[in-house]
């Protein structure tokens, strides 16, 4: 199998790096000095491509590699393969479900706990040592909170599960009610923001979805709603978002993901009621693997002609 | 006429508010309760206080001075009842404390006196629970790392964070089963961990495995969350054998009481890499906190918070209330502390 080509497009994992340069001829799509240099010796030798949630496949990739036959994801959303386009040409597209949905709903409870329980910000406290015993800013309890999850899919499901255990009130906004689920379902999200106190992205990111949450949302949820975001960036209209935190009309968001990342808006980094993270949901060292594991074994599942393990086109 | 009306008036008043002082129960204050300063107009409403904490003398003089007929007394966890301190108040029958740790409190004297200890019972389960819960996530997750990474600017295209560790599956033990060990249960259950607990009985109606002492506990978990009482069985029970115990990818989690964890040998072990990583609310001399830590990036600390929410502090208010009224009109007492 050392003979088929892998084109890693960016440097996801280290480990998932080790394991595709061990079983295939892994080619590099970061760091190059020409790029059509590059293309135009190796792209024929390319039949497939590990792509992640910062460049995935769009047509001019796919395009650009005449040899393709699989595109296999680092990651569980797909916003960033152009699917209808894989499936015009043939080409089979894996990702990795299940195996990050812990992860990635302990990090929505993290977050809720940090933003509402001010962790961060105590921390920061004690370690600049200003820790007097009698100031104290009050925090918000979590516990019997009413939760509201947009998308009840595996990971909605999972971070309902966690927050019903903080004996939360669970209710859910999703493309279609689940007639099998306890919660109770709002039919739009503006009716879910007014009737939670926390309102959880988890959502895949679709033409329909993108911006959900904007100013009307953001309103309905009010000046004592928290957000908390571990879909994707573009899940939020961040302008309004950040207005709304820098004039009091939100109080409080957890934020694993953002519009353009690495970029943040600068105005968050001095609000004390926003926690954000640099898209580590389901960066841990046993998820890592485990996704790099099943990345792996789509290819391999491929390239031997058996059925993929996870396949979505 | 009128100004003549409006001067009677003041003095009925005045005299009115001096009467209604008089009728209100004296109610010693020891400490400083953040209750009592988040509530202090509603409490002052409805009882008079004698706070010792604003004079100049010292303790002892006041209360012979000052509070030698007083029956309850309204104390926090930061000021210690002792002999001496119950000697002064011969006529105390009632000690409302607003914490739920009673180690501060010479229950033994206490109860040779015919003095009534109540607590804040299980009223901050929940939010200690999600304190303990928060601290874990952010330990294992690395959440206040991120934040700050993030908000100084770090983070970068291709910038290599440091991956954290999973929650799920991992091995919990929980040392103490009282209201809040069994709430931090409950939670770390529903994210997929396995719980085992210590404490000074084996609970029944506890489903979770139970381990007769702490090093087993150690020695079987990757994970221990700290919820009992300090006690002198349990002052310094976390040592550096446990810990060694626990193992290099141990993380402890502490909302009990500083106390519990020999702070010297907890902080050696962080800088000789002996131990993961730690979230601790407590330590042995608040706000005092060991310099090292400050440094250290698999450490999460809160100033001693797991119980200040807003919530939490109108449930105490509430409670303290309804047990000093309870006192007062020789009603039964909620959470009376009946252990010594």
């Amino acid at each position: 199998m050392e003979a088929m080509g892998v084109l890693m497009t960016y440097p996801m994992s280290s480990y998932l790096e080790q394991q595709l340069q061990n079983r295939f001829t892994l080619f590099r799509l970061w760091n190059l000095p020409n790029k059509t240099h590059f293309f135009n010796h190796n792209a024929h030798n390319i039949q497939a491509v590990v792509g992640s949630t910062h460049i995935g496949a769009d047509p001019e990739l796919i395009d650009s590699l005449p040899a393709l036959e699989i595109v296999s994801s680092f990651s569980v959303g797909l916003d960033k393969v152009d699917l209808a386009y894989c499936k015009e040409k043939g080409i089979r597209v894996t990702n990795t479900p299940d195996v990050l949905t812990d992860d990635v709903a302990d990090t929505a409870i993290g977050l809720i706990l940090a933003t509402l329980r001010r962790i961060c910000e105590d921390d920061r406290f004690v370690r600049s040592g200003l820790w007097k015993k009698d100031e104290f800013k009050l925090s918000v309890k979590f516990s019997g909170k009413k939760v509201g999850i947009l998308g009840l899919g595996r990971i909605g499901t999972a971070i309902a599960k966690r927050a019903e255990s903080f004996n939360c009130s669970i209710s859910y906004h999703s493309r279609s009610e689940k007639p099998e689920s306890k919660y109770k379902y709002y039919p739009s999200v503006i009716k879910l923001a007014s009737n939670c106190d926390i309102l959880v992205v988890a959502c895949a990111l679709t033409e329909q979805t993108r911006h959900i949450i904007n100013r009307e949302v953001i309103d309905a949820l009010g000046p004592k709603g928290v957000l908390v975001n571990i879909g994707r960036g573009a899940h939020v209209d961040e302008r309004e978002l950040v207005s709304a935190l820098v004039e009091g009309r939100l109080a409080g968001a957890g934020l694993d993901v953002f519009e353009h990342e690495p970029q943040v808006p600068e105005e968050l980094f001095g609000l004390d009621n926003v926690v954000v993270l640099p898209h580590v949901a389901s960066s841990t060292v046993e998820t890592e693997m485990a996704m790099a594991d099943l990345v792996v074994g789509n290819l391999e599942a491929h390239f031997l002609k058996k059925p993929l393990l996870t396949p979505v086109v | 006429m009128q100004g003549a009306y409006a001067i009677n008036k003041l003095k009925q008043d005045s005299s009115h508010k001096e009467k209604m002082a008089d009728d209100l129960p004296n109610v010693l204050l020891l400490g400083t309760p953040s209750v009592f300063k988040a509530y202090e107009r509603e409490f002052s409403e409805k009882y008079h206080f004698l706070k010792p904490g604003e004079s100049s003398i010292p303790l002892h003089q006041f209360l012979s001075t000052h509070a030698g007929s007083v029956k309850a007394a309204f104390c926090s966890a930061s000021s210690r009842v002792t002999t001496d301190v119950l000697q002064s108040l011969p006529e105390l029958r009632f000690i409302m404390n607003s914490s739920v740790g009673v180690d501060h409190i010479d229950l033994h004297e206490c109860k040779r006196r015919g003095v009534k200890v109540a607590n804040a019972g299980p009223i901050f389960s929940e939010d200690v629970a999600d304190a303990a819960v928060g601290l874990l996530i952010d330990v294992l997750r690395r959440i206040s790392a991120a934040n700050r990474f993030v908000k100084a600017e770090l983070w970068h295209q291709n910038g290599d964070y440091q991956l954290g560790h999973k929650l799920g599956g991992k091995r919990v033990g929980i040392v103490g089963m009282g209201s809040i060990g069994l709430d931090v249960a409950k939670r770390l259950n529903a994210f997929g961990c396995i719980i085992s607990y210590t404490s000074r009985n084996e609970k029944p109606h506890v489903k979770f495995p139970f381990c007769p002492n702490i090093q087993e506990l150690a020695a079987k978990s990757e994970i221990l969350v700290i919820c009992c009482a300090l006690t002198d069985q349990t002052r310094h029970m976390i040592d550096k054998s446990v810990v060694l115990a626990l193992g290099r990818d141990g993380i402890i989690v502490n909302i009990a009481r500083g106390a519990i964890i020999n702070e010297k040998d907890l902080v050696e072990c962080l800088l000789q890499q002996e131990i993961a990583g730690v979230g601790l609310d407590v330590f042995e001399n608040e706000p005092d906190v060991p310099e090292e830590l400050l440094e250290l990036d698999n450490v999460v600390m809160t100033p001693h918070h797991a119980v200040m929410t807003d919530e939490s502090l109108r449930d105490v208010y509430e409670l303290v209330v309804r047990n000093l009224d309870a006192f007062f009109s020789n009603k039964p007492l909620m959470f009376e502390v009946t252990r010594v």
